[in-house]
């Protein structure tokens, strides 16, 4: 956990509803999906129904926290004037073991070092007291 | 047996105003759509009065004010299509569907902007994050990690086929630089007079790798319009009529969200071609031509190969050979499109295919084209397409 600055200034999520369950989580050091309770299918981004089966039932399942970049995009020029001091950065599609994918960033690692397939582990960030970003960094295969 | 939507509709009528960068318009976004529209309307030889349908642009304007300022006394069809930039191609369709069944009998798609002057779109998710399709997803999952435009979205999806497929830079720049060729001929686009060399292109700064400056789509002021009205009643109008010979819409699964989807690589048009082109009756190598949404430059490629000009992942090569240019197999975006002729939100490709097909696309018109093909993309993907002849 890096110390949380006094003030952040970039796009914060919703606490509330799904997203807020999702971070709640995050918040807690652990990285957890929506596992429906009928199917067993893993799922990201949260959402009420499975669209497999049709169950409203699923359970916060914990993920390995193990994934590979299955893409990512080096962002040169910001587009949003909260980016505007991080470029050039790199927002990456992490493929995570149980199989969903997220978007997340990778924490030192310059951007011409991505490849596809490079393995990542889940690494939370505090950003303020309530909120912990799941970001990744590389790991040895 | 045949559709029966096939060749029941007509465009019978096309207006584009001139288009802006430096110093901007200088006018409403209304005033120029109303430019536009009564340049179609004045095409077909209608009055404004009789136009009575509308179907306006995704928050670009409503119906009732378009209505308003023209005249329209009598609307009785408007809808809007929330599929960015593959709303128009869909309101083409949608248009043909209520002129078929005589809901309305003329319908005006207008589409236009101060894409220079005015918001960009690169500003709008920080002002406006309901405006980004899939808002709370993009809110809760994308914005927080600095994934906050479309050229980003879209540099997800081309880095991956470049892993896949092999698909290259130069392949990117050869999009880039048929665009460019085109808008030499082309005496309205904003880029004429302004050729474009694979080193410029190379040379050209990052935005969002794999994307350059140059593979990003024009931000510039203008607007188009179209009028759309049934096979029978095009008859009776002044000019030659285009037949709607299929048109159709799709999303790619699921449509709000980018990252988890089953088949990345699965857009829109990946469903949406093969219904329009069954619909048509005819098949991709029967198009003389195609005006492809060229937000940018791998959409192209991925628009071709899902929509069935090539196979999947074979884009790159296609592009590469020179087949998009004039002279080539299938001559893409002959005025010079999105990229280098103006960003007309799609209704511009409409335009030009309907331009191409009455053989008044002059230093550039495709030697006796008589059926060409016009997409739409928009937001994550959606897909729009229609297959037209003269």
């Amino acid at each position: 956990m890096s110390e949380h600055p006094q003030t952040y200034t970039k796009p914060l999520p919703s606490l509330q509803g799904l997203s807020g369950a999702f971070y709640g989580w995050c918040a807690r050091g652990e990285l957890r999906f929506q596992r429906c309770s009928a199917c067993a299918r893993w799922r990201h981004v949260p959402r009420e129904l499975c669209a497999h089966c049709g169950s409203f039932e699923w359970t916060w399942e914990r993920s390995s926290g193990r994934g590979k970049v299955f893409s990512w995009t080096e962002v040169v020029r910001a587009l949003h004037p909260d980016f505007g001091d991080e470029t050039p950065y790199a927002p990456v599609i992490v493929e995570m073991q149980e199989g969903v994918r997220m978007l997340s960033r990778v924490l030192d690692c310059p951007p011409d070092a991505l490849r596809i397939d490079l393995p990542l582990e889940v690494q939370f960030v505090a950003v303020h007291e309530s909120l912990s970003l799941p970001l990744f960094r590389r790991v040895a295969r | 047996m045949s559709h029966p939507l096939r060749d029941r509709a007509c465009i019978v009528g096309i207006g584009e105003t001139p288009v802006c960068r430096k110093p901007g318009s200088g006018r409403s976004e209304t005033a120029l759509q109303l430019e536009a529209a009564l340049l179609a309307i004045e095409d077909a030889g209608l009055k404004p009065s009789q136009i009575d349908g509308i179907m306006p642009f995704p928050n670009l304007g409503k119906a009732e004010v378009f209505a308003s300022n023209l005249g329209c006394d009598n609307l009785r069809f408007a809808a809007l299509l929330t599929l960015g930039g593959a709303a128009p191609v869909a309101a083409l369709r949608a248009a043909a569907m209520a002129v078929a069944t005589v809901v309305a009998e003329h319908v005006l798609v207008p589409a236009g902007w101060n894409g220079f002057s005015g918001a960009r779109v690169r500003e709008t998710a920080a002002s406006d994050p309901d405006s980004i399709p899939g808002a709370a997803i993009a809110r809760d999952f994308y914005l927080p990690f600095g994934l906050t435009a479309p050229p980003q979205w879209y540099a997800l999806m081309a880095r991956r086929h470049m892993h896949e497929y092999g698909t290259t830079e130069r392949q990117l720049g050869a999009v880039a630089l048929a665009m460019r060729r085109h808008a030499q001929l082309n005496p309205a686009a904003l880029m004429h007079g302004k050729a474009l060399t694979m080193e410029q292109y190379l040379a050209s700064p990052m935005i969002s790798a794999p994307y350059r400056l140059f593979d990003c789509s024009l931000e510039s002021d203008g607007a188009a319009a179209f009028v759309v009205t049934s096979a029978e009643r095009a008859r009776d109008l002044r000019r030659a009529p285009v037949h709607v010979m299929g048109a159709a819409v799709g999303q790619p699964y699921p449509a709000d969200e980018i990252c988890g989807r089953p088949d990345f690589h699965r857009i829109g048009l990946t469903s949406a071609a093969p219904e329009a082109f069954g619909m048509a009756g005819v098949t991709p190598a029967d198009a003389d031509f195609a005006q492809i949404y060229d937000c940018f430059t791998f959409e192209v490629i991925q628009q071709l190969e899902e929509a069935g000009f090539c196979r999947r992942g074979e884009g790159g090569a296609f592009v590469e050979s020179g087949a998009i240019e004039l002279g080539g197999r299938l001559p893409v975006n002959t005025s010079g499109g999105l990229l280098s002729h103006a960003h007309l939100l799609g209704v511009g490709h409409v335009v030009e295919a309907v331009r191409q097909l009455r053989g008044e696309a002059g230093e550039r018109q495709v030697a006796d084209a008589e059926i060409g093909v016009v997409t739409g993309w928009g937001d994550f993907g959606d897909g729009s397409i229609a297959v037209l002849r003269r």
